[in-house]
């Protein structure tokens, strides 16, 4: 009993100074905007320290990528190799024993048994919480179904700190696929950790953020408001969000052809709004934005995934509990 | 008909449960979460749309020979929340229980997402659900996020 007091103070000490050791990472709401900040700060020190490490040489990482991925894939392995860490792992499920008719359980089991941390992503919701309640190692969720993509929202934050200072204060419209779009729902709950002026959510109505989103922006206190179209909204908002509706979402072709211009971003719309009005987007993007936005001061996009791999970094080492 | 009379239609049973002030109409959905078909054997009163003083209409249900567990009886509260239940032996109530809606739900219902991962047949995986409101009820699957609400779990338990 004594013993297991002990187990239990020393968990709570690791708990308060280490808040993210040996942690699990499903969704950005298991986080605090604390969290978030140490974690900004660390990534801070990678970005301007970007070389190579041996802090974490005595640990393998496994990325597990159930579902095809390039640029979440490519930028966890550049920042799990740059700290030193070895890096197995697999993409889709094709030519290996999932395809076979493998459980995902016995997957983690023996990722488990190889790996420190493991990086999944799967086309099925809730597939990162079963794998982190199989896995002693801490599982990061890279992505499962629509759900969630919390490491994708935090560099949305971040790079939002970086571009404005703050999270706090702003107006965000969040465009496109609101109800099937793992990142920007993760987005929505990433800004509820921290106090936004307004967050507009921008789709058509078939693609409207689901109930459990709203419930949290609104359990939270978060002002927000549905709209249809962005030229409602695009002289208010400081930043625009921007993520793809895809086609197969509609039932009838037509009806996507009828709406999509609606949620194309131009330049000549971005004109109308702030001076200061920055696009994100988690990409890959297709004809969302016009080809001439990227070039423009508007663009900052191709910024926000590059501080993919810092953000990263700050993760891993967090989890892993050693510092730089 | 006044509560009375409704009490003499039905003889007291020996020993078992009685499951009374279940909101009118309800009871056939309580006997689907406890899983009695009929085809059990058990000796089962069903009366509905009695008078009641406290609802206004009521179901009740008397099971002979079967005493209900504790989890079976707050899987009730999620349809019968005002439901109390009476077990019996010896002709004379031996306990009496108030359900109460657990805070975490598990197994029994489906998750209505098909990309749920507790759907997802190869996984030796049973839903769960978190109760975020009680009234009017709101259970979340702590898979995948999906809010669903008493109707639509009523109609998951008609089904």
């Amino acid at each position: 009993m004594e013993q297991r007091i002990n187990t239990e103070v020393w968990k709570a000490l690791i708990r308060a100074f280490l808040p993210f050791k040996g942690r699990d990472v499903i969704s950005i709401l298991d986080f605090t905007r604390e969290d978030l900040e140490e974690l900004f700060e660390r990534a801070d020190y990678f970005l301007e320290h970007r070389r190579s490490y041996r802090l974490l040489e005595d640990y393998v990482v496994a990325l597990a990528f159930f579902e095809p991925s390039t640029r979440t894939r490519l930028s966890f392995e550049t920042a799990a190799k740059l700290l030193g860490a070895k890096v197995i792992g697999f993409t889709s499920e094709e030519g290996i024993s999932i395809a076979k008719g493998e459980s995902l359980a016995d997957t983690i089991r023996m990722l488990d048994a190889y790996a420190d941390i493991i990086v999944i992503r799967h086309r099925y919701e809730g597939a990162a919480l079963f794998a982190a309640e199989i896995a002693e190692s801490p599982v990061i969720n890279a992505g499962d179904g629509k759900q969630h993509h919390p490491t994708q929202a935090m560099l949305d934050l971040y790079t939002i700190r970086k571009l404005y200072g703050s999270i706090d204060g702003l107006v965000y419209g969040v465009v496109g696929d609101l109800r099937y779009g793992r990142a920007a729902s993760s987005f929505i709950y990433g800004l509820t950790l921290f106090k936004p002026k307004k967050v507009y959510l921008i789709s058509p109505p078939l693609l409207r953020a689901r109930p459990e989103v709203l419930e949290v922006l609104k359990e939270r206190g978060i002002p927000f408001e549905e709209v249809t179209k962005v030229d409602e909204v695009v002289e208010e908002v400081d930043v625009l969000y921007v993520t793809r509706i895809q086609k197969e979402r509609f039932p009838d072709p037509l009806e996507y052809e009828r709406v999509k211009g609606s949620y194309r971003i131009t330049i000549e719309l971005l004109k109308r709004g702030k001076e200061h009005l920055r696009v994100l987007h988690p990409l890959p993007k297709v004809d969302e934005i016009e080809p001439a936005v990227d070039t423009s001061k508007y663009a900052a996009y191709f910024t926000q995934a590059r501080f993919g791999v810092p953000v990263r970094m700050a993760l891993l080492i967090l989890i892993a509990g050693v510092e730089p | 008909m006044n509560p009375q009379t409704a009490s003499l239609t039905v003889s007291k049973i020996r020993n078992g449960t009685v499951i009374d002030h279940i909101p009118a109409g309800k009871a056939l959905l309580v006997l689907r979460i406890l899983g009695i078909t009929g085809k059990e054997g058990f000796r089962t009163a069903v009366l509905m749309n009695v008078e009641s003083k406290k609802l206004g209409k009521k179901d009740i249900i008397k099971i002979e020979e079967r005493e209900l567990t504790s989890d079976e009886v707050n899987v009730i509260a999620l349809v019968a929340p005002s439901a109390t239940i009476n077990i019996i032996r010896e002709y004379n109530v031996y306990k009496k229980l108030r359900v109460q809606i657990p805070q975490i739900i598990r197994g029994f219902i489906k998750c209505p997402n098909p990309t749920c991962i507790t759907n997802r047949g190869r996984e030796a995986l049973k839903a769960r659900f978190k109760v975020i409101k009680r009234q009017p009820l709101l259970l979340q699957c702590v898979y995948c996020g999906t809010i669903i609400s008493q109707e639509d779990l009523e109609k998951q338990l008609v089904m």
